[in-house]
Parts: structure tokens; C-alpha cells; sequence
């Protein structure tokens, strides 16, 4: 069985943010006005994180991009009191948008802070609506929504291949900021395929993972930038 | 004493404790304006949760990375105060701590009431409280909240039961008073005629419930606890938080006992059965519990300074000199130095001073929730957060209006059952004297056996 995972390289990115409006726009996740934009409400299930370093002659302003780290020990699955989030045998961590209560434990428990929630009815200003992906389902007010790999297109690239009775072919299945980035800096596959490119950059030297050490085991592999390695918390 | 005590049994048994009646067969007119102005805090908390479930959480001041606010606190709050009644009732039962007796009911009373507050402020938490019953459809037992779920709901049922059982004879009094409401009391009586073999069985249940009681309360707030502990959040995530939050909230809930018996003792004119004594004793422990309280506080925060990790250091510093200071200081005032300052001399020791004491630790220890719940949230390892949480008008209505409600219940309660226990009062009376006597010559040492 694949173990998805992906590797981003931050060497060759250029913070251009098409990863997180690829993931907007299929992921159908709601634009927040203004004013709750200000109040930090804005729902990113692939955001820039920003980091400064350094003072002023040296200083040096860096992006990280940020999916969910869909962690093989995931702190978020074990809290959820009525197990609305869960791990997929391949290593998917998701969300059940009808079970969840809403008690924001999971999004408190994340180190990561990729768990996003849902203060209003989601809103799409003028022709929005009629743009929706119809292979997401748009969430209600109230529950936890996250990154999922676009597992929605791991289902229909298997559904493709069953129809023309076949195995998944790598490659068939892509999340939407990978396919979208135009500098390649993603890569997305089976981490178990030794073969696979993910697998083999994983086990780059410049490879580290975000906070390693809280022993969360994420499957998004980072190679570092030049001399920089943000394995320890900035 | 005993000459005291011969005074009094010259009164009839059954006029004697009429004073313990008069709360509930004589209404003045200051309990319907109580019951008014409590009234219309609970108003403001329907309309202001009504607003909150049409319009969403959104309309609190929660955002990201606050994902937890005074909701939470109060939850913590309320199962802390909890911690007042039933544990302390039991552990004064089983210790025959002969001072008990008028103040058993009224302790016993708060942790029912308040737990309903506390089981209720996560409901209000919830974006989608419709659903609440998939934690039964649906429960992951590895959830520390699902654990909440169980030992709240057993603590609340055994607390119910025990709260219950020593109400029978009172309720069989009031029965046969045949003033008031007669037929609900016989219902609730159960056929209490006071045999020998009804006092001997409800006895020997109280003393089982008692003993039941302590460690679902212990676990209660234990649980409470490991909701934050078992996440790998900087200063959540602390071996220690079990017994500190049990400490502090045996520590809040002496504190808002002592707050409720000398309301009672005011406005009932129970003066003759809450005595000084009652205070003094209370405040004793309570400045027990003060000084474990900053003991475990110290522990807690000395240690995470002294190992110095940069995710910890970073909250401890916005709780010590950051944003949050003002709200750690003003705990450790009002757990602290107030309370220790007022508990620890005699001349401040009065009932008056009590009640000032207490009045600092309640606000104090809701500070103390507070201080854990919100600075751990506001600074992700990861993502640079300027956010300073500010609740909004919804919650403080509703903080206001749960604190109200729990008020109007208790004050309810006074009006159809006695707050201080009549036959307990009677027993002790009649009985504790010799028994004392006899415990205290078996204590003793043996006349010496001539050979």
C-alpha cells in the first residue's frame, strides 16, 4: 500500500504563492472579508509562513511553505473525541466535516498550526458560488477543515484506473499546489516506493522536517536552503 | 457545654430547628428581586447565545491561534469549584469531623449545580453543539476530552446520589410539617419513617457513597487537566497538572463555599448554627490549600525558566513580563499574598475577613485558568502571532449568565429544601456528644490492669 508524502524544496522556491491559490480555488475554501482576514480567521490550507532572520546589514527574510505535515503520529488524530479526524491506512490524515462537533481540540493540539476553523457560514462573493469545485464538499459553520492531499483526486485518478482496469500509475495523483507550482519545488508520491523521486529525495542530506524532534513523524520532507535548516524552531 | 446543652433540650425537638425551616415555608419580598436581577442575567446569557448559534463562533473573540478562550476557563473554573462539595463533605464525613454538620448540604449543593456550568460551558464552546451526542455514536476513548465526558458524567451522578440520601430525612420532615408542597416531599421521601433499620441501611450508604466519591472527584479534575497536559503544547504539557489542578480547585472551591455560607448565614439569620467556628475551621484549611497552591505554582514555573526551552521560555516570559503579565500578577496577588496576609492572623480571621479572603481567591483562580488556557495558544511554535485575545461582548454575557443561573439554582434550592441538614444538626445533638466522648476515651491509654 502507498504511503503518500511530499518533498518541498526550499531552494528552488520562489514564494510565489500559486500552491496556496491552487489550493483555494480546488479545495473550495472561503475568502474571508477584510475584517476577519485582520482578525487572523483566514482559512490557508497551504500557506506561506514567514520567517525573519538576522538584523538589519544581514538580514534575511524567509517562506516556508506550510501544508498539513500529515504526520504518521498525528497529535491531532488521538484527541478528536468522536473521531472525526483519522489517518487512512496510506497515511492520509482527514477530516469528517459531518461528524466533527467543533470542540477545537485537534486545532489546539497541532504544533503545526495547520487546522483551520470555521467561525462563519463560508461566503463567496459575486459569481464565486457557481466556481465551486463539485469534487470538494464545502464545509458548514462550525467544523474543523485541513489540507487532506486533495485525497478527493487520489480517489478519482483510482476510480480512472479501476474503469480501465489498471494499476495507479506514478504521477496520476497530484495535489493542486503541486501540479500549480511553477518552479517545481514540490514533489508528491509513495514514500514506500524506493523508486519513487519523493522517496529518494526524502533521503536527502539536506532533507528536515518541522519540528522533528516532538516526534510527530511528518510525511512533508523540507530540503533546506543553502546553509539554513529550520529542523529547530526559528 | 454541657450546662449550654442542657438549655437547649429544654426546647421542644420538634421547634428547635425552626430557624432551619423558615427559609422555605417564608418568602420576603428581597427573594423575588433576587430572583429578578438573577433572572435577567440569565436573559442576557439566552439572547447572547442564541446570537451565537445563528451567527457561528465568530462572534466571539476567538480566532487563530486562540483557539480557546474564557469558555474553556470557565469549564475549568466551574468542575474546579465543583470540588468544593461533595469531596470536602465526604472527607469531613469519613474523618467524623463533628463541625461538618451544618455545612455538609450547602457544600453538597454547589458541586451539583456548578457542574452543570461546567459540563455546559464546553457545549457553548462547541461550533456545532447539534452534534453533541457523536461523542456517544462516535467516541474515540484515546480523546482526553472523552475521558472528561465519562468522569464528569459519573462524578455528576454520584454527586447527585449523594447529595440525595442525606436530603430522605429532611425531606420526610418536611413532609410531615404538611406545610408546603406536600405530596412532591412524599414522593421524595421515599417512606422515611426514621425506623432503626432505615437509619442503620441510610448510613451505612452515605458512608459507602463517601468513600466512592473522593476518587471520582480526584480523577474529575485530573482529567480536567490532561485535556491541556496530554497535547505537546509549551507549559500544557506538564507531569504536574493533575495534582495542580486538583489542588486548585479543592483551593477555588473552599473559597466559594466559605462565600456561600456566609451569604446563607446573612440573609437566613442562621447565625446560631453557622458559627465562627465553622468559619475559622474552613479558613484553616483553606490556608492550607493556599500555601500547596503556590507551592505547585512555584514548582511549575521555577522548572520550565530553569530548563530554559526556547518554545516554554517564550510563553513564561509573555505570562511573567509580556501581555499577560497584569493577569499573572494579579493571580498570584489574589491567590497568594491577599489570602496568606488575611488567613494567617488571627486578629484578620474573622468571618468578615474570610469571606474577603475567598472573594480574592475565586477571582484569582479563575485567573489562574485563564493564564494556562490562553498564553500556551498565543504563540505557535511556528506561526509569527501578534494576535492578543479579547473576549467579546457574547462571552461575557454568557460568562456573566452562567454565573448568574448557577446563583439563581442554589438560590432556588434554599426555597424547597433545607440548606443546613436538620436531622444531621438533631443527631449531632443528641448523640455526637457521648460519641465523641467515647472515641476520645478510646484514644486513651488503658488504665493500667492490676496484677
Amino acid at each position: 500500500m502507498a504511503r503518500w508524502g511530499m518533498v518541498i524544496d526550499l531552494e528552488k522556491c520562489t514564494a510565489c504563492q500559486a500552491c496556496v491559490v491552487a489550493c483555494q480555488v480546488e479545495n473550495n475554501v472561503p475568502c474571508m472579508e477584510p475584517a476577519e482576514a485582520q482578525k487572523g480567521r483566514s482559512i490557508f490550507w497551504m500557506r506561506l509562513i514567514p520567517s525573519a532572520e538576522g538584523r538589519f546589514p544581514e538580514a534575511r527574510f524567509r517562506f516556508l511553505p506550510m501544508p498539513c505535515q500529515h504526520c504518521d503520529n498525528p497529535p491531532c488524530v488521538t484527541v478528536c473525541p468522536v473521531d472525526a479526524t483519522n489517518i487512512t491506512p496510506e497515511g492520509i490524515v482527514r477530516q469528517i466535516f459531518a461528524r466533527c462537533i467543533g470542540c477545537r481540540y485537534c486545532t489546539t493540539a497541532c504544533p503545526y498550526t495547520v487546522r483551520y476553523f470555521n467561525w462563519y457560514a463560508p461566503e463567496w462573493p459575486g459569481g464565486m458560488a457557481e466556481a465551486l469545485n463539485p469534487d470538494v464538499s464545502v464545509r458548514p459553520k462550525g467544523v474543523v477543515e485541513k489540507c487532506t492531499f486533495c485525497h478527493h483526486r487520489l480517489q478519482k485518478a483510482r476510480a480512472t484506473a479501476l474503469a480501465e482496469n489498471r494499476p495507479l500509475a506514478p504521477g496520476e495523483y497530484m495535489p493542486a499546489c503541486v501540479e500549480s507550482c511553477p518552479s517545481k519545488v514540490m514533489v508528491f508520491g509513495d514514500l514506500d516506493d524506493p523508486s519513487s523521486e519523493v522517496a529518494q529525495l526524502s533521503r536527502s542530506p539536506r532533507a528536515f522536517h518541522l519540528l522533528e524532534d516532538l516526534g510527530t513523524k511528518p510525511k512533508v520532507t523540507y530540503l533546506a536552503e543553502g546553509e539554513w535548516s529550520g529542523a529547530t524552531t526559528s | 457545654m454541657a450546662q449550654q446543652l442542657a438549655e437547649r433540650v429544654a426546647v421542644p425537638a420538634q421547634e428547635m430547628d425552626e430557624a432551619l425551616f423558615q427559609p422555605i415555608e417564608k418568602t420576603s419580598r428581597r427573594f423575588y428581586i433576587t430572583v429578578a436581577i438573577l433572572l435577567s442575567f440569565t436573559l442576557l446569557f439566552v439572547v447572547a447565545y442564541l446570537w451565537q448559534l445563528r451567527s457561528g463562533l465568530g462572534v466571539t473573540g476567538l480566532t487563530v491561534p486562540v483557539y480557546w478562550g474564557i469558555y474553556i476557563t470557565n469549564f475549568v473554573f466551574f468542575i474546579g469549584i465543583s470540588h468544593a462539595g461533595t469531596l470536602i463533605s465526604a472527607i469531613l464525613r469519613l474523618c467524623h469531623a463533628e463541625w461538618r454538620r451544618p455545612i455538609t448540604r450547602a457544600a453538597e449543593v454547589i458541586t451539583v449545580m456548578v457542574l452543570f456550568f461546567g459540563a455546559g460551558s464546553v457545549i457553548v464552546d462547541m461550533g456545532r453543539p447539534d452534534r453533541a451526542l457523536n461523542v456517544m455514536l462516535h467516541p474515540n476513548f484515546r480523546s482526553p476530552l472523552l475521558w472528561d465526558v465519562c468522569s464528569i458524567s459519573v462524578y455528576l451522578t454520584a454527586s447527585m446520589v449523594y447529595l440525595y440520601l442525606p436530603l430522605i430525612p429532611d425531606l420526610a420532615l418536611l413532609r410531615d410539617r404538611g406545610q408546603k408542597r406536600k405530596r412532591f416531599y412524599r414522593w421524595l421521601a421515599l417512606g422515611w419513617t426514621g425506623t432503626e433499620r432505615q437509619k442503620h441501611l441510610l448510613e451505612r450508604v452515605i458512608a459507602v457513597m463517601a468513600i466512592l466519591v473522593i476518587p471520582i472527584a480526584v480523577s474529575v479534575h485530573t482529567v480536567v487537566s490532561w485535556v491541556f497536559s496530554m497535547t505537546v503544547q509549551p507549559l500544557w504539557h506538564s507531569t504536574i497538572f493533575g495534582p495542580y489542578f486538583v489542588v486548585g480547585a479543592i483551593f477555588s472551591g473552599i473559597a466559594a463555599l466559605i462565600i456561600a455560607l456566609a451569604i446563607i448565614r446573612s440573609v437566613y439569620h442562621l447565625e446560631a448554627y453557622l458559627k465562627k467556628i465553622h468559619f475559622n475551621n474552613l479558613s484553616l484549611l483553606l490556608l492550607v490549600m493556599a500555601l500547596l497552591w503556590f507551592y505547585f505554582t512555584f514548582a511549575e514555573h521555577l522548572t520550565t525558566y530553569y530548563g530554559g526551552g526556547p518554545d516554554e521560555m517564550q510563553i513564561l516570559t509573555s505570562k511573567l513580563t509580556g501581555p499577560y503579565a497584569p493577569f499573572f500578577w494579579a493571580m498570584g496577588l489574589c491567590c497568594f499574598v491577599v489570602p496568606v496576609l488575611i488567613l494567617a492572623i488571627r486578629y484578620f480571621r474573622t468571618i468578615t475577613g474570610t469571606v474577603v479572603a475567598s472573594s480574592f481567591i475565586v477571582v484569582g483562580m479563575w485567573l489562574e485558568r485563564y493564564i494556562i488556557v490562553v498564553p500556551s495558544l498565543s504563540k505557535p511554535r511556528l506561526l509569527p502571532s501578534q494576535v492578543f485575545y479579547h473576549p467579546s461582548w457574547v462571552e461575557l454575557f454568557i460568562t456573566l449568565g452562567f454565573f448568574s443561573t448557577f446563583i439563581l439554582l442554589y438560590v432556588l434550592f434554599t426555597k424547597f429544601f433545607p440548606i443546613v441538614s436538620v436531622w444531621e444538626i438533631q443527631e449531632g445533638r443528641e448523640k455526637s456528644l457521648e460519641e465523641v466522648r467515647e472515641r476520645v476515651a478510646t484514644y486513651l491509654p488503658d488504665p493500667a490492669k492490676a496484677t
